[in-house]
C-alpha cells in the first residue's frame, strides 16, 4: 500500500471513528444447517463501551462473537466492527480487533514470549514495537520467568492472562472477550475484571464481553444484552433491566397451596405480578416496603409461610423474566417454572422496547 | 492487585503502534520459524524417519552386498541403496500433524484472527518441512560417504541430490496437509504415510527396473517414485544423466501438483468462514 493510500485509508477511518459506533449489527443471522444459532440479532455498541452479552451455554453468544471477529460469515444480516463490514472487509476488521476466545487458544509447545512475539510479527509490528508492547503488557501478564517456559506448563489463570496479552499486543480498538473468566478461581476472576475495567477506562477500549456469569455482567458492563435461543431478548443497563422486572421483589416460601396463595396475593395493590415455582413465590412490586405487610397477611390466610424476604431484583430475575429460566451459580438451569404473570409475553415485548429506547 | 503498565504511555502508544498487514514473506518466515522451533521439542517426529532410513540402508547393504558383488560385475550396492534410504527418510516428513494439533487446540483460530495470509500459514509449514528434510538427509549422506560412496556427479550433483530430495519431500508432504486440513484428525495424518508406503517399494528400490518382472515391473513403470529414485541414483552412480534427471523432475512436479491441488482445496475448506 502506498503512503498516500495509507493516509487516505487512515483519514477515512479517523473521520469515521468519531461518528460511527464500535459495533453495529443489523438483523444478524447465523445458521448451521437446520440450526439457527443467531437469529436476527441487532446491536449498536458505542466506542469506549463495555457491553456484556449474557446468556447460557448454547444461547448463541460465542457464535455471535465468531461472526463479529471474522471467523464465521453471517448467513444473513450485516455486522460492522470498527467501521468495517465483517463480511466484505474482514482483513481490515482483523487489524482493529483483539480476541480472547472462550478456550484460551494457545500453542502449548511454544513459550509465552515466543507466542507473543509471533503475534506481534503477524500484526506487522517491528521488533522495537513488539519489545515496547511486551514491556507495556509485562505487568498484565505477570507470570515472571514462566514467560520463557512452554505454555503447556501454565496454570489456567496464567493461560488466560497470556491469551489476553496476545489479544492486546497490537493495541486493538475493539476487544472481544468470550467468557474470559470461565473456569478461573475467584481471585483470578477478580483480577481479570480489574484489568478489563482498566483497559476500558485508561485506553477507552471498546469491550464486547460474553459471559454466563450474572455477577460479571453486573460488575463490568455498562449495558447488557441477554441472548436466549439465538435471539436478543432484552438489552439495557443492568439497572434498567432490573427496574424492568420491578422495583422490589418479595420472595416467599410457603408450605403448599401455592396456587391459592398466588390468587390471594395477585389482587393486592402494588403487586405487579407473581411467579410461582414449587413452594417458592416471587412477587414483583412497585414498593416492597409498603406491600410486604399486606402480602404477609394474604399469604398466611391461605397457607403457612416459612420465609418471607424483601430484596431488589438481580440480573437472575431479569433473565427469569425474559426467558422463563433461572441462572444457577453461573450455569443455566432449565426451569419449568409456571409463568403466572397476566399478559406475560406481550408485556415482555413492551418492556424490551422501553428498556432499549 | 496487578496494574497495567500501559497507563501512562497508553494514548501515545495507541497513536504510534498500530497493526498493519505484514509482508507476505515475513508472514511465511514467521510461521516457518515457529514450526522449526517446535522440532527440537518434538524429537519423536524426526528421529524415527532418520533411524528407519539409516537402519534399512545399513541392513540392505549387509544383506545384498555379497550377493550383488559376486553376481553383477562393478555393481555398487551402497551407491544404489542411497536414494532408497533418502526417500525412506524424507517421504512423509511434515508438520501436518502439528497443524492438526493447532486445529484441535484452537491455535489455528488465533492465527486466523490475525491479518496473516491464509496461504502463508500453509507455505510457512512447508518451508519448515523443506528445512527439516534437508537436515534429515545430512546424516544419511554422511554415512554413505563414510562407507565409501562417491557421487559421480560431484559436489554439484550432491547439491542437486539434496534439492531433489527436499522437493520430493515437499511434494509428498502436501498429501499430509490435505488430510490434516480435511479431517483435523491426527490419526488420519499419521496413517497417510502408511497409505503411500507401498508406492515406495513398488519401484526399483532394491533392484534395477530391468530386473523387475511381471506385475511389479508394470506398476514400477507407472509409479512416479521409480523415476525419482532413478534420477537421484543417476547422480550417485552415473553422473549427469539429463534424461533421468528430467523424468525425476517431472515426476516430482506431477506428484507436487496433485498434492498441492488437494492441499489448497482443503485449505479453502478449512479456513472457509461459511
Amino acid at each position: 500500500m502506498s503512503l498516500l493510500q495509507a493516509e487516505k485509508d487512515s483519514g477515512q477511518r479517523t473521520a469515521g471513528v468519531a461518528a460511527s459506533p464500535a459495533i453495529t449489527v443489523e438483523r444478524l443471522v447465523r445458521r448451521f444447517g437446520e440450526v439457527t444459532a443467531v437469529d436476527a440479532v441487532d446491536l449498536d455498541i458505542r466506542r469506549g463501551e463495555i457491553y456484556g452479552f449474557l446468556g447460557p451455554n448454547g444461547a448463541g453468544k460465542s457464535t455471535t462473537v465468531r461472526v463479529l471477529c471474522t471467523l464465521l460469515s453471517p448467513t444473513a444480516g450485516r455486522a460492522v466492527v470498527a467501521g468495517y463490514d465483517v463480511a466484505a472487509q474482514p482483513e481490515k476488521v482483523r487489524l482493529r480487533i483483539g480476541v480472547a476466545l472462550q478456550e484460551a487458544a494457545l500453542d502449548p509447545k511454544q513459550t509465552g514470549i515466543e507466542l507473543l512475539r509471533l503475534q506481534g510479527r503477524l500484526y506487522g509490528l517491528s521488533r522495537a514495537e513488539i519489545r515496547g508492547r511486551l514491556a507495556d503488557l509485562g505487568q498484565l501478564i505477570d507470570i515472571g520467568d514462566a514467560l520463557g517456559r512452554p505454555i503447556g506448563t501454565y496454570s489456567g489463570g496464567m493461560k488466560r492472562r497470556l491469551d489476553l496479552a496476545a489479544a492486546l499486543i497490537h493495541n486493538p480498538e475493539v476487544l472481544f472477550l468470550d467468557e474470559p473468566t470461565s473456569g478461573l478461581d475467584p481471585v483470578s476472576r477478580a483480577r481479570m475484571w480489574e484489568e478489563v475495567r482498566r483497559l476500558n477506562s485508561e485506553l477507552n477500549m471498546t469491550i464486547f464481553l460474553t459471559t454466563q456469569y450474572l455477577e460479571e455482567a453486573d460488575e463490568l458492563a455498562g449495558r447488557v444484552g441477554i441472548i436466549s435461543g439465538g435471539r436478543l431478548v432484552a438489552e439495557g443497563s443492568p439497572a434498567q433491566l432490573k427496574r424492568s422486572v420491578g422495583n422490589d421483589l418479595i420472595v416467599a416460601h410457603v408450605d403448599g397451596r401455592a396456587e391459592a396463595a398466588r390468587r390471594a396475593v395477585e389482587p393486592l395493590g402494588g403487586v405487579r405480578g407473581v411467579d410461582v415455582h414449587g413452594d417458592e413465590m416471587i412477587i414483583s412490586t412497585t414498593d416492597g416496603a409498603a406491600t410486604i405487610g399486606a402480602v404477609a397477611v394474604a399469604l398466611s390466610s391461605v397457607t403457612p409461610v416459612r420465609h418471607l424476604t424483601l430484596r431488589t431484583p438481580s440480573l437472575d430475575d431479569v433473565f427469569l423474566e425474559y426467558t422463563g429460566n433461572h441462572f444457577t451459580g453461573g450455569q443455566f438451569a432449565a426451569d419449568h417454572r409456571q409463568q403466572t404473570r397476566p399478559g406475560g409475553s406481550a408485556r415482555h415485548e413492551r418492556d424490551l422496547m422501553e428498556v432499549r429506547s | 492487585m496487578t496494574t497495567l503498565g500501559i497507563t501512562a504511555a497508553g494514548p501515545r502508544d495507541r497513536a504510534v503502534i498500530q497493526a498493519r498487514p505484514a509482508h507476505a514473506v515475513r508472514d511465511v518466515i514467521s510461521i516457518a520459524g515457529r514450526a522449526l522451533r517446535a522440532v527440537p521439542r518434538e524429537p519423536g517426529t524426526v528421529i524415527p524417519p532418520v533411524f528407519i532410513a539409516l537402519f534399512f540402508f545399513v541392513v540392505n547393504i549387509g544383506t545384498l552386498q555379497h550377493l550383488t558383488q559376486s553376481h553383477i560385475k562393478g555393481f555398487d550396492i551402497k551407491s544404489f541403496m542411497l536414494p532408497t534410504a533418502i526417500l525412506l527418510g524424507v517421504t512423509g516428513v511434515s508438520r501436518a500433524g502439528s497443524l492438526v494439533t493447532d486445529i484441535q487446540d484452537g491455535y489455528l483460530d488465533r492465527l486466523l484472527l490475525t491479518p496473516v495470509r491464509r496461504l502463508a500459514i500453509l507455505i510457512g509449514h512447508m518451508v519448515a518441512d523443506v528445512a527439516i528434510a534437508c537436515a534429515l538427509m545430512v546424516p544419511i549422506i554422511g554415512l554413505a560417504l563414510g562407507l565409501g560412496v562417491r557421487p559421480q556427479a560431484g559436489a554439484a550433483g550432491v547439491a542437486l541430490f539434496l534439492l531433489m530430495g527436499c522437493l520430493w519431500s515437499l511434494a509428498f508432504a502436501g498429501f499430509g496437509y490435505a488430510i490434516a486440513l480435511k479431517t483435523g484428525n491426527p490419526a488420519a495424518v499419521n496413517s497417510s504415510f502408511l497409505l503411500f508406503f507401498p508406492f515406495l517399494f513398488m519401484t526399483s528400490s532394491y533392484v534395477p527396473r530391468s530386473q523387475l518382472s511381471g506385475w511389479l515391473s508394470v506398476i514400477a513403470t507407472w509409479n512416479p517414485v521409480t523415476y525419482v529414485l532413478e534420477g537421484l541414483r543417476s547422480l550417485v552412480t552415473l553422473g549427469w544423466q539429463w534424461a533421468a534427471l528430467g523424468k525425476a523432475t517431472l515426476s516430482i512436479a506431477a506428484v507436487g501438483v496433485l498434492s498441492m491441488f488437494l492441499c489448497l482445496a482443503a485449505l479453502r475448506g478449512g479456513t472457509r468462514r461459511g
